[in-house]
């Protein structure tokens, strides 16, 4: 299985929500991907304190509602790119979960071959391009996406998303204002998690409502609940019906939070465990939708639990399987740096060690 | 064989790769309407309309990161810089998205594109509008980057830059854009990581790329009139090196000196005199001499500004020193 399940038809409405229909299967299928993503983040982190995974580990628990109701609000042939907190993005996007497990350990079979890590993850396949660890470095190049979808008229819709942090790069600006000039179809989707790395927004950020950034370039913004899958999905489907209509780009800020650490090493002492409570039992996404399924009657508690050990049951299958994976082939170092490299012009091409 | 210039070269080369491959399109400051800040692009608006030939804002991280976007889905970006000193504000694009991306992504994703302007010191434009960043994108592994020395390497290296699969840092000169030479009627390409034997010589081999090539040339007249040969070899592409000319030449005259406009730490001349040094250490007779710009920003009075950079004397002397006739 796949963090990502398939969309459905809307033909057998298993809730109505703010005036949209959802199918159970459709339900399930977002309930069983945060889940699953969930599961697996916490698999990462377990394999990061084991020393399993190296260098840098930035998880997503508490923001799953935001990748994957944007996922379901979007077209696979919609590209899609973030910054350094993307497994839940790529999973979501429905990435083979043991290729990014294995990428996260270094391994052979991972999504990029050992080569990107954590931060970057690709997935040509399902238009997904990275995974960046810069701040706010996918922001330009969104630009470009949109700027090809519109160079070629393809219909496409850029999604790009970008953080409470990213927000106060000059790069967002820059893009802002060439895809408002342009008309370029992107979707700038913040993820506001309220903190970059240990800074809060109100200490980082003059104006915090970051919908609003977009204000001196014509671009509208929208503010929305990152904690609530169904409103991501349903107000992301007007943010992307609105960039693939001609009307350019637009701002959308979901209000979410991680509850984990900015990264592994992170012990997260510039909030109190108050704070992080409130979030994590008084708004957490998945437990949300779960009440939601229950009252529409589509499944019970003991559904849920049955799905919970089935998931964490795959997630440990797919570590296993992962770890089980050689190390990258020692040739790998030389490979994938040119297109075309020119022959015998380097200096002592394919040597190793 | 027609005679143009330096500009027109590069033109020309835009010109018949945007009518041979619909995904090339040019964007920078002033290219379109303006018709190019030094001109290279006069013209292209009419002939190719505002979709393939975009006037920026003045946004050179915005503007790279976007070519770099353009290039991974699919497109050929020519992205101008009006001058390479704009574009330390792109490095974070050039070095870590263009240069990165292909590795980052083990193939998945690839950047074909030119960033390309004018580089090198011009004339009494002060500090910041005078410098030679080229050893600093030649360091990124990922990046090619080629300087052309006259019209007709401008135009062919230009074309194989646009064709090429790779993102390729393309460095003009300011001072050689009015600059008149031959360039072939038909269609030609030259490859990238291929030197050229400027001129041919037996006593010392002389190193020289971008304008100071030009130098070399002027240098290898007054050497030659004290009896001295030089070889004259332009690496045309900076990286990949194409250190089999180089060393070729070293073998033949054992002594080198190593010409450049940028400054002397780290410099192509430092990389080059190493290279010589781990390959054709027993071919010399000499130290390897390097001739550079002075280690300090460049001034903006007449004089200070011309004691700063290289000059054909520097060469001469330097060849002298090499070939022990100083």
């Amino acid at each position: 299985m796949s963090a990502k399940q398939s969309k459905t038809s809307k033909a057998a409405p298993g809730l109505t929500h703010e005036g949209r229909d959802y199918s159970a299967e459709t339900l399930h299928a977002m309930h069983d991907s945060m889940l699953f993503i969930r599961r697996f983040e916490e698999k990462a982190g377990q394999l990061y304190g084991l020393k399993k995974i190296g260098g840098f580990c930035h998880l997503c628990n508490g923001q799953e509602a935001v990748c994957v109701g944007v996922e379901h609000a979007a077209q696979p042939t919609d590209y899609m790119m973030t910054g350094y907190r993307d497994h839940g993005h790529i999973l979501a996007r429905g990435a083979d979960p043991t290729a990014i497990m294995a990428e996260l350990l270094g391994r052979a079979g991972g999504i990029v071959k050992g080569k990107g890590g954590s931060m970057h993850m690709f997935d040509s396949n399902l238009n997904f391009a990275g995974g960046n660890g810069i701040v706010g470095e996918q922001v330009p190049i969104g630009l470009g996406f949109g700027f090809a979808s519109r160079y070629r008229d393809d219909g496409r819709v850029t999604l790009c998303f970008m953080g409470d942090g990213a927000i106060n790069q000059g790069a967002v600006y820059e893009s802002l204002n060439m895809a408002s000039l342009w008309k370029l179809p992107v979707v700038f989707v913040v993820e506001n998690n309220q903190y970059a790395m240990g800074t809060s927004l109100s200490r980082a950020s003059a104006e915090t409502h970051l919908f609003k950034r977009g204000i001196s370039f014509k671009v509208p913004g929208m503010h929305i609940d990152g904690m609530d899958v169904l409103e991501v999905e349903r107000k992301m489907s007007e943010a992307i019906e609105h960039a693939r209509s001609g009307e350019g780009p637009i701002i959308v800020e979901a209000i979410t939070y991680r509850y984990r650490g900015h990264s592994m090493s992170d012990p997260a002492t510039y909030r109190s465990r108050q704070e992080v409570d409130e979030w994590r039992t008084g708004r957490d996404p998945i437990a949300r939708l779960q009440v939601q399924m229950i009252e529409a009657g589509l499944a019970t508690e003991a559904d849920f639990k049955d799905k919970d050990r089935d998931i964490k049951k795959q997630v440990a299958e797919i570590a296993k399987a992962a770890e089980d994976m050689p190390e990258p082939d020692a040739a790998e170092i030389w490979t994938d740096v040119y297109t075309d490299p020119i022959e015998g012009a380097y200096p002592y091409p394919g040597q190793v060690g | 064989m027609s005679k143009i210039t330096y500009r027109e070269a590069l033109n020309q080369a835009m010109c018949e790769e945007m009518a041979r491959d619909e995904r090339v399109f040019l964007m920078g400051e002033e290219v379109a309407e303006y018709n190019g800040a030094y001109k290279v692009s006069q013209g292209m608006l009419e002939k190719f309309g505002p979709k393939r030939v975009i006037d920026t804002p003045i946004t050179e991280l915005g503007f790279a990161g976007l070519g770099v976007g353009a290039a991974m889905a699919g497109l050929r970006p020519i992205i101008e810089f009006m001058t390479w000193n704009f574009a330390i504000l792109a490095l974070d694009q050039i070095v870590n998205a263009a240069a990165k991306m292909k590795y980052m992504s083990a193939g998945q994703y690839s950047v074909p594109m030119v960033f390309r302007g004018a580089g090198g010191s011009a004339a009494r434009v002060g500090s910041q509008h005078s410098q030679s960043l080229e050893n600093w994108l030649a360091n990124v592994p990922g990046l090619k980057v080629v300087m052309p020395s006259n019209p007709a390497d401008a135009k062919g290296l230009l074309k194989a830059a646009i064709r090429d699969n790779d993102t390729v840092c393309f460095i003009e000169n300011e001072i050689n854009y009015g600059d008149i030479g031959e360039v072939p009627d038909e269609e030609y390409i030259i490859p990238l990581g291929k030197a050229d034997i400027k001129r041919a010589g037996s006593d010392v081999t002389i190193v020289a790329h971008s304008r100071m090539t030009g130098f070399a040339l002027q240098a290898a007249e007054e050497l030659a009139r004290q009896g001295i040969q030089a070889e004259i070899i332009d690496p045309r592409t900076i990286k990949p090196l194409d250190e089999n000319t180089i060393l070729t030449s070293v073998a033949k005259t054992n002594r080198c000196v190593v010409a450049e406009e940028g400054w002397r730490f780290a410099g192509i001349g430092a990389e080059i005199s190493a290279r010589i040094m781990e390959k054709g250490f027993d071919h010399l007779d000499a130290p390897v001499a390097r001739v550079t710009g002075k280690d300090v920003p460049m001034a903006y009075a007449a004089n200070l500004e011309r004691m700063t950079l290289p000059s054909v004397a520097d060469i001469v002397e330097a060849a002298r020193v090499v070939c022990h006739r100083a």
